[in-house]
């Protein structure tokens, strides 16, 4: 027994060491990647500033960013805020009016049949084809955004609720069925919990590809917004900004992608994923 | 009211089922017609593919008959109805309820008591062996173990008929034995009126009042045999190993 439990120890020591390792790498790596930066553009100066600057400066930019208008107009807070606010409010109309629809897709053959032709005429369009029109019929205003983020919020909601419920097992139908569950039961307490998991997946493409719509969107038709900000520096020659921009509307991405995920584990149950 | 008397419970009159689709006809239960007695233990016997499953669907109303009837206790059977409860081969619980989720699912569907639910619950989970295990999940369960919450779950609407169609089929040899041993006891504790299907011939000799041995498809009644050995019954004494030799042989012949 005791032999046993100091090999485990040393099981335990080795899986650690072994984490470490890996954790040292991936340090590693980051590290390198900002030191040859650094060094093509602050150090040797291969790249010209203005087209490539160094992390430092573009560090730099980014503080000062936080509290300096120009040249564009708006500290960085506020285009994280308003992009923020675009971008959810779409993804927000899109979802629930997205899963509901796949769900009434998957569940009432008629409905399928009724809008299964104009959702595959939709579907292949991709999302900044729709910004042109939606600028005719809304302005620049945070209309024609939302509603192309709404259309790319829209999409992956229907199509992952739809796979979802046709997941439903047939057993579990006919359980519910001998149990006295009514069909409206049935899609509630079985269908949707089926596809729940996959209806999550959708959300998480959704608010991946509204976040992204958004830039697009705000490139074409914004006077404020990371995507604004990040087109205004171009033209006026600041890459910093540019970077600034990128590395922000990455990270934002990724906070956004992590708080679903953390919702989706504490609604999907049971399921091994 | 006498004692003993013996109760019909169910009765399967002269059933016939085909189905139709891609173009042809499959003819599944031919004129199959048997009457169950309450508290019975029927197995329904035969090869694979033979039309088990439909005939459970059909008694169970999930499937109508296309000709014949099936009646519990002189009503016809029209659709699915929590009286009739069934317990799958596949594993059919819900992977996203817990055990006792799984368990108070029907009762929670018809909107009963609460509190009464519960216990209820309690009992048959205490009943199957599942104590300490409530708050799991399916998947954190063995095979074994779901069929016991199948079967807690099944109970627990108290269904006059409990059909059961090859619950233990996809459960290697071990487990097999000891769930068919756990079964066996469950019944004697809850006496039901039980319609087993399976198509090994252990499983059906220790489990069965009368083993109903059915054709290959379309499946009809071949022949039936009384088991009338004490139970539990012992896998390997003579008189297990006597039957086996004789279902075997009628069961050749059917072939
Ligand atoms: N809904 C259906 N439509 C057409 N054929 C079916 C259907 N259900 C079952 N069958 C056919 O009926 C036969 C018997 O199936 P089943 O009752 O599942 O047999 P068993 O349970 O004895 O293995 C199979 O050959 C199957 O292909
Ligand atoms: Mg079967």
């Amino acid at each position: 027994m005791d032999e046993k439990q100091q090999k485990l120890l040393e099981h335990e020591k080795q899986q650690r060491a072994q984490k470490r390792k890996y954790l040292m790498i991936s340090v590693v790596s980051v590290c390198v990647f900002f030191f040859v930066w650094e060094l093509i553009t602050g150090i040797l100066h291969i790249l010209p500033d203005y087209t490539m600057p160094s992390p430092v400066k573009v560090l730099d930019s980014f503080i000062k960013k936080f509290y300096t208008k120009t040249p564009d107009g708006e500290i960085l807070p506020v285009h994280i805020i308003t992009s923020l606010k675009v971008s959810l409010f779409g993804f927000f109309l899109g979802s629930v009016t997205g899963v509901p629809i796949g769900i009434m897709m998957a569940w009432h053959p008629r409905f399928e049949k009724f809008f299964r032709p104009l959702f595959d005429l939709i579907r292949p369009v991709p999302t900044v084809a729709w910004i042109p029109i939606m600028i005719l019929w809304f302005g620049i205003g945070l209309g024609a955004k939302a509603a192309v983020i709404f259309v790319s919020a829209f999409i992956p909601c229907v199509v992952n609720s739809f796979a979802g419920i046709k997941q439903t097992s047939q057993v579990h139908l006919w359980v519910a069925q001998t149990f006295g569950a009514s069909r409206r039961e049935m899609l509630f307490r079985i269908a949707i919990p089926t596809a729940l998991p996959s209806i999550f997946t959708g959300l998480r493409l959704s608010l991946g590809s509204s976040w992204m719509a958004l830039v697009a969107a705000e490139m074409l038709a914004a006077n404020k917004g990371l995507g604004y900000m990040i087109y205004t520096s171009r033209s006026l020659g600041r890459a910093d900004l540019i970077i600034v921009g990128m590395l922000t509307i990455g990270a934002i991405g990724a906070i956004l992608s992590y708080v679903l995920g953390i919702a989706e584990k504490r609604i999907v149950k049971g399921v091994s994923r | 009211m006498e004692h003993n008397a013996v109760k019909q419970i169910l009765s399967c009159r002269d059933v016939s089922k085909t189905f139709y689709g891609d173009g042809k006809c499959t003819e599944v239960i031919r004129h199959i017609d048997f009457d169950v007695t309450e508290n019975e233990f029927v197995v329904l016997f035969g090869p694979g593919q033979c039309g088990k499953t439909t005939l459970i669907k059909m008694l169970a109303g999930l499937e109508e008959c296309e000709e014949g009837s099936i009646s519990l206790e002189n009503e016809k059977i029209t659709g699915p109805r929590p009286d009739l409860g069934v317990v799958y081969q596949t594993t059919a619980l819900f992977p996203w309820c817990t055990v006792r989720g799984n368990i108070e699912f029907g009762p929670k569907v018809r909107n009963k008591d609460k509190k009464e639910t519960r216990k209820r619950a309690d009992h048959f989970i205490d009943l199957v062996g599942l104590k300490g295990f409530e708050d799991s999940y399916p998947k954190a369960l063995s095979g074994g173990m779901r069929q016991r919450v199948g079967i807690a779950r099944a109970y627990c609407n108290d269904p006059r008929v409990l059909l059961m169609d090859e619950p233990f089929g996809h459960l290697d040899a071990q487990t097999r034995y000891m769930m068919e041993e756990a079964l066996e006891n469950i019944w004697q504790k809850e006496k039901r009126t039980v319609i087993f299907v399976t198509n090994n011939i252990e499983e059906a000799i220790y489990l069965a009042d009368r083993i109903i041995l059915l054709t290959n498809r379309p499946a009809s009644i071949k022949q039936e045999f009384k088991i009338e050995l004490p139970r539990p019954r012992d896998y390997v004494s003579p008189e297990f190993l006597k039957l086996r030799e004789i279902i075997t042989q009628a069961m050749d012949a059917t072939v």
